[in-house]
């Protein structure tokens, strides 16, 4: 027998074996959760484990619609994803261009700025930033989240990185044909950087969407959460409600899903390079 | 400068004065253009990101509870860190949680690496199932956790039961203060290693082939092979994945606040939820910010020493 073009030895049918397993463990959580969203609460923690409900609860997935505003909470989280990963690529690569290809005036001193916050973990000034946005009237608004995930160190070192690489001839050709700098920006700089942007775009996204402490820190409305601390409520609310609470989480992953399963190849890319150039 | 810029248009000059003149023009254009470059994001970032920061050095010195007038506090809130049992622990469960969850992330990644680097069927499907948990909500993973994981109706504790363990010595997950660090550390590594292996896959496809095969003219068998090749040449992504992993580690949060919410007492307390308790339910924002810098330096310390070694290399 022969699998992927190799012989079936003792050897690789062990890898396979510890590689289904592990796979298998991984998923585990997940599977438990799509089984337990088709269930009533009272069975969800029946033993042995009914994997395929017998009596699936498909009325779960409309009730939970009813029970918190998870339509909105959806809406919010979007929107937010939405402008904060379109300002993101457009600040930073905007950024990262001048960084990469121009000279100008205290350069080095403006980029070490952003070096030295790359590693500055937000949790070290999430204080002040929140006193400084309620000073602002910002509390309670969408605007303080996208204030303070739009304007990434991380973006402009990244972007400014991939454009290092692009050769500046290719800029100094076009100066020569009559373009100026923004157009270089626009016409050749940006169509090539495309993995980096899509690289950017799937962490920006990811980390928007499946934020938790800052909406938990700005946004205490219930008509402003976002999908996240809209689901924490209502895990607090109905704890006993487990089948409405799995489907709700189902609900939540699904977006995540989607976008990484179609981006996948660029995200794998992405962090691969990340770890590669440290 | 803006007299040299006129006296260039009015009267007549020298022809190398007026070249100098226009390049020295033309260099202020391509600053302000290179600025306008820069302001959309540097703007942002400055206001958001780097004025919060500093404010923090300060507010550090501070007593302020965010309503009344601010006072100064001297060196109040640095001793009052040697006296807080809770910081105290806070400090002491990062470290743990830090020293337990880096190597065991690092050896599950490197491990899911090597065997995901084998030529096999569905490779692809199987690195994009171990990759997912990092990108899945944390709120909605963190909530089947405690589900699985609960001590009495959990599926883990029944097949514990079935297995034959003593009902009395059950593992209490959660609940238990010896056992709630544990359950925290195991969701830890089960969420992130999927991310670690994708840059270990980078690592190891960089390796020359060419070692391997001298190594096997040489007779030396897998073990051998990893030990003497594969560890060595994976070096620098190691040093790299350890330094992200120990940075992640220290800022941990949201998966405690989700799953122990800091206890049984304070046996998962973390500096950053300390950090949260101080400023935004005590309102202690002076001394919130003190054991911020607390943090602070403990990542400072770690991006030294990868700086460091860097240069080496």
């Amino acid at each position: 027998m022969r699998i992927a073009g190799q012989k079936l030895t003792g050897k690789l049918a062990a890898i396979y074996a510890t590689v289904i397993l592990i796979t298998i463990v991984m998923l585990l959580p997940f599977a438990w959760m799509l089984s337990a969203s088709l269930k009533l609460s009272s069975e969800v923690f029946v033993f042995p484990i009914e994997w395929i409900p017998s009596n699936p609860q498909w009325q779960n997935y409309v009730d939970i619609w009813t029970k918190i505003p998870l339509a909105l909470f959806i809406y919010n989280t979007s929107k937010l994803t939405i402008i904060v990963t379109l300002l993101q690529l457009f600040t930073s690569s905007f950024a990262a261009y001048a960084f990469a290809k121009l000279h100008f005036p205290y350069k080095n001193a403006l980029f070490l700025g952003y070096i030295a916050t790359i590693a500055m973990p937000w949790q070290v000034y999430m204080v002040p930033q929140f006193l400084l946005m309620r000073e602002f009237g910002l509390n309670n608004t969408h605007l303080a989240l996208i204030c303070l995930q739009a304007f990434t160190a991380f973006g402009v070192f990244l972007m400014r990185q991939f454009y290092m690489s692009i050769p500046t001839e290719l800029c100094e050709a076009a100066r020569i044909d009559g373009m100026n700098e923004y157009q270089i920006w626009a016409k050749i700089m940006l169509p090539l950087s495309k993995p980096a942007l899509s690289t950017l775009t799937i962490f920006t996204f990811v980390t928007t969407w499946n934020d938790f402490l800052g909406p938990m820190i700005y946004l205490t409305k219930t008509e402003l959460k976002t999908i996240q601390i809209g689901l924490r409520m209502f895990i607090s609310q109905y704890s006993a409600e487990y089948g409405l609470i799995m489907a709700a989480s189902v609900v939540a992953l699904i977006p995540v899903l989607i976008v990484f399963l179609s981006l996948q190849r660029f995200f794998v890319e992405g962090v691969a390079s990340s770890g590669i150039k440290g | 400068m803006a007299n040299s810029i006129t006296a260039a248009g009015d009267t007549p000059v020298p022809a190398k004065r007026r070249k100098v003149v226009s390049r020295r023009r033309r260099k202020v254009q391509d600053a302000l253009i290179a600025y306008s470059f820069i302001a959309p994001n540097f703007l942002g970032f400055a206001v958001f990101t780097l004025g919060p920061i500093l404010f923090a050095f300060v507010l550090a010195f501070m007593h302020w509870d965010g309503s009344n007038a601010m006072t100064f506090a001297g060196l109040d809130n640095f001793w009052r860190l040697f006296e807080d049992k809770a910081f105290k622990d806070a400090f002491w469960n990062t470290i743990i949680y830090t020293v337990v969850s880096v190597p065991a992330t690092l050896a599950c990644a490197l491990g899911l690496a090597i065997l995901l680097n084998q030529k096999i069927l569905g490779r692809d499907f199987f690195r994009t199932a171990m990759f997912f948990p990092y990108v899945a909500s944390l709120v909605a993973v963190a909530v089947v956790w405690n589900m699985i994981f609960n001590p009495e109706m959990g599926p883990v504790n029944m097949i514990l039961y079935t297995l034959g363990l003593d009902p009395k010595n059950m593992p209490g997950w959660a609940a238990d203060r010896h056992w709630a660090m544990v359950t925290v550390i195991l969701f830890g590594v089960w969420k992130s290693m999927g991310y670690f292996m994708v840059i270990y896959l980078a690592g190891l496809q960089g390796i020359n082939s060419e070692l391997y095969e001298a190594a096997d003219l040489d007779g030396a068998n897998a073990w051998q092979k990893f030990l003497y090749v594969t560890v060595p040449q994976l070096g620098p992504t190691t040093f790299f994945v350890t330094v992200m992993l120990t940075i992640q580690s220290f800022k941990v949060f949201d998966q405690i606040y989700m799953i122990t919410q800091g206890g049984p007492g304070t046996s998962t307390l973390v500096l950053v939820y300390h950090i949260y308790n101080e400023a935004f339910i005590s309102w202690d924002l002076g001394y919130s910010s003190m054991i911020a810098l607390v943090l602070f330096f403990l990542v400072l310390a770690v991006t030294v020493v990868q700086f460091r070694r860097q240069k080496e290399d």
